[in-house]
């Protein structure tokens, strides 16, 4: 357009239209620019935020606007034993599933930054879990725990491990502890490639530099490599924690937040709040009530990898 | 100590060659060059003494001792790699230290050891320094200074001056010369700059396809080279060859071939009695070409016309058409040479290579 402006003035000399002559000044070609961007981010992000607070803030429930109540809604759900129980399983899920995610997600990336026959193969391979719906293969998931038919029941029979079956979604701390073991197969895979993309960004020669220096193959990793990937893996953990803190799919699939209320997280228990009861209003407190832990968490990281980055 | 014997040594890569039968053995205190064209198995070979990459067949030892199954840190080797290798998250004081702590040295001997070396190297003041704030001669510098802290048996050098630019690479060059002078222990360096390969090595290791080429002290590749590859390799610019046959008239033996007919001198002539009526190459470097005078009349002769000038301030080269061959020569700077001149050119007999046209060995 540009370009055609330029050579339509020069050939006729004469004042290009109002219109690309706005556009030719560059905070109006910013603007114009930004507007599809401003719009999308406003109607899906801005709006029903600012929509949440402000029924956070109501005594709304479905099919009745409310009144203003003030914080008595934030009142009500700290208060509320099951809101406490969400807060605790939310921390428990996020950080007991970050963890494994790293430990597992940084041992697969070095065994797939190895030269091995099949490599492309299997890296495309290891994606599986991350790029299946995660309804559908928490459903799959939720046939395996199936008190019924748990092949996991049936393979700990056949081995002798087990006398009778194990009500895997039926007891409170078994539950957690499946819904853990979900995310965490779910999760692994992002953790491996992204760790494996910043392994390949690190030179063998430093390895092999070190390996002469003297430093034995635990020595390296933990004075070149961990260092060295520590910023990609800041970033890797910020995105998971974010993701695993708000995480609604897999719990809701496997347990709905049960057995009694056990498993319920930040996501779900607003769900059954909201939309559940159809109490909105506090349901958006339940889901607001995330906000400042995961701002914060956000705050934390991002000055940490700036510091990474600077070194 | 720092003796170094290669018996035998194979190197095979997913069913490729990469290096054949080298035998060598590398002195006490020498600077040992290892030359010759990318994929030549130089890099390879020195790999395998470093301990980074397995050897396939044959036996390495150091000081007598068999090293084929010792890491790369129980061999008392260092290493100054192409790219330097230097620890970006470590200062240039650690990056020197990294393989002493990790040898658990004391934290004075450290001290001592690395302000000695940095000392040596003129980067005193850089310590504090991380790499990516160095430039290309002073990462250089610290990689040099990493090794020598260790007070190796054996230095391994991979082409650690091919990223720098020209000029800091001929000074590196004197400074790397300096510095084995000074501390005498073994270096084995690999380059694939033949420049680089006469000036430092005590001895040279000319390599392609993963074969030993030949041995020898730098003069002695460039005198009498065992092969072509070695006469074309070893020389800027490159020995001028020919394929002549040989004949005999009047009882003094003729190469010639299409354009180019030369008498050959007695001492050549001796080595070729066997070849009368076959095929030889003949070699002659630009430098052992002179513009013939009358004194010259008695010495191998041929005429040329001349295709280009490259005057280059110390020596004129003349690319130049002998018949159907394609000759550089070299001569004063003070000649007046134009394109399209038809010169006659003399060639000092002793300096005339020959080799099998076949088998391309000296003959």
């Amino acid at each position: 357009m540009a370009i055609s402006a330029v050579s339509d003035t020069t050939l006729r000399e004469a004042p290009p239209p109002r219109r690309q002559r706005l556009l030719e000044d560059e905070r109006w070609l910013a603007f114009v620019l930004l507007v599809p961007t401003i719009v999308l981010l406003g109607m899906f992000i801005a709006y029903p935020f600012m929509r949440g607070i402000l029924l956070s803030v109501t005594s709304s429930r479905v099919g009745i606007p409310g009144d203003f109540v003030g914080l008595a809604n934030f009142y009500k759900i700290f208060n509320d034993g099951i809101f406490r129980t969400s807060v605790y399983n939310t921390f428990l899920y996020t950080g007991v599933t970050t963890v494994f995610k790293l430990a597992l997600g940084l041992w697969l990336a070095m065994l797939l930054n190895r030269n091995f026959r099949g490599k492309a193969f299997t890296r495309a391979f290891i994606l599986l879990p991350f790029i299946i719906p995660t309804v559908l293969s928490t459903f799959a998931w939720k046939w395996m725990f199936d008190p019924t038919f748990s092949v996991l029941n049936w393979l700990l029979y056949h081995f002798g491990l087990i006398t009778g079956r194990i009500n895997w979604l039926g007891d409170p701390d078994l539950a957690m502890i499946s819904i853990i073991i979900v995310n965490i197969w779910r999760g692994v895979p992002f953790f491996a490639i992204s760790l494996l993309a910043g392994l390949q960004t690190i030179s063998p020669e430093l390895n092999e530099a070190a390996a002469i220096d003297g430093a034995k193959p635990w020595q390296r990793f933990w004075h070149i490599t961990w260092p060295l990937l520590l910023p990609v893996t800041m970033v890797v953990v910020l995105f998971s924690v974010i993701q695993t803190f708000a995480d609604f799919q897999i719990v809701y699939v496997m347990t709905g937040g049960g057995p009694a209320n056990a498993t319920h997280l930040f996501a779900t228990y607003a769900y059954q709040i909201a939309i559940g009861t159809g109490l909105l209003s506090e349901g958006a407190a339940i889901a607001l009530a995330m906000f400042p832990i995961l701002f914060l968490v956000v705050i934390i990281q991002l000055l940490y990898i700036r510091r990474v980055e600077v070194r | 100590m720092g003796q170094v014997v290669l018996k035998e040594i194979n190197k095979f890569f997913d069913g490729v060659h990469a290096v054949k039968d080298v035998n060598l053995q590398i002195r006490d205190k020498e600077f040992m060059v290892f030359v010759g064209p990318s994929g030549c198995g130089k890099t390879t070979t020195l790999r395998m003494i470093a301990g980074l990459e397995a050897i396939s067949s044959g036996d390495i030892s150091i000081d007598g001792n068999v090293v084929n199954g010792l890491a790369p840190m129980d061999r008392d080797i260092a290493m100054v790699f192409q790219n330097y290798a230097l620890y970006p998250h470590m200062s240039v004081y650690d990056n020197m230290a990294f393989g002493l702590k990790m040898r658990k040295f004391e934290k004075p001997e450290i001290d001592k050891r690395v302000l000695e070396a940095a000392d040596i190297l003129g980067i005193g003041d850089l310590l504090k320094r991380r790499p990516r704030q160095l430039s290309g001669g002073q990462r250089q510098r610290v990689a040099l200074g990493r090794a020598i802290v260790r007070h190796p048996r054996v230095f391994l050098f991979d082409e650690p001056l091919s990223n720098l630019d020209a000029k800091l690479r001929v000074q590196m060059r004197v400074e790397l010369k300096k510095l084995h002078l000074r501390l005498g222990t073994t270096a084995i360096y690999v380059t694939h700059d033949q420049v680089e390969a006469m000036t430092l090595g005590d001895r040279v290791v000319v390599m392609k396809d993963g074969v030993v080429q030949q041995v020898g002290e730098p003069l002695e590749l460039y005198n009498q080279p065992a092969n072509k590859f070695v006469a074309g390799f070893i020389g800027s610019p490159a020995m001028n060859f020919a394929v002549v046959t040989v004949t005999e008239a009047n009882g003094s033996l003729i190469a010639e071939n299409s354009g180019l007919r030369i008498k050959l001198p007695d001492e050549t002539a001796q080595r070729l009695r066997g070849h009368i009526g076959r095929e030889v190459m003949l070699g002659v470097r630009p430098e052992d070409l002179t513009v013939a005078g009358s004194a010259d009349l008695d010495l191998p002769c041929f005429d040329a016309v001349i295709e280009v000038v490259e005057q280059l301030g110390s020596e004129i080269l003349l690319d130049m058409k002998v018949g159907e061959n394609i000759m550089v020569a070299s001569v004063e700077p003070t000649a007046r040479v134009r394109v399209g001149d038809k010169l006659r050119f003399a060639m000092r007999p002793s300096r005339l290579h020959v080799f099998n046209a076949q088998t391309e060995a000296a003959i």
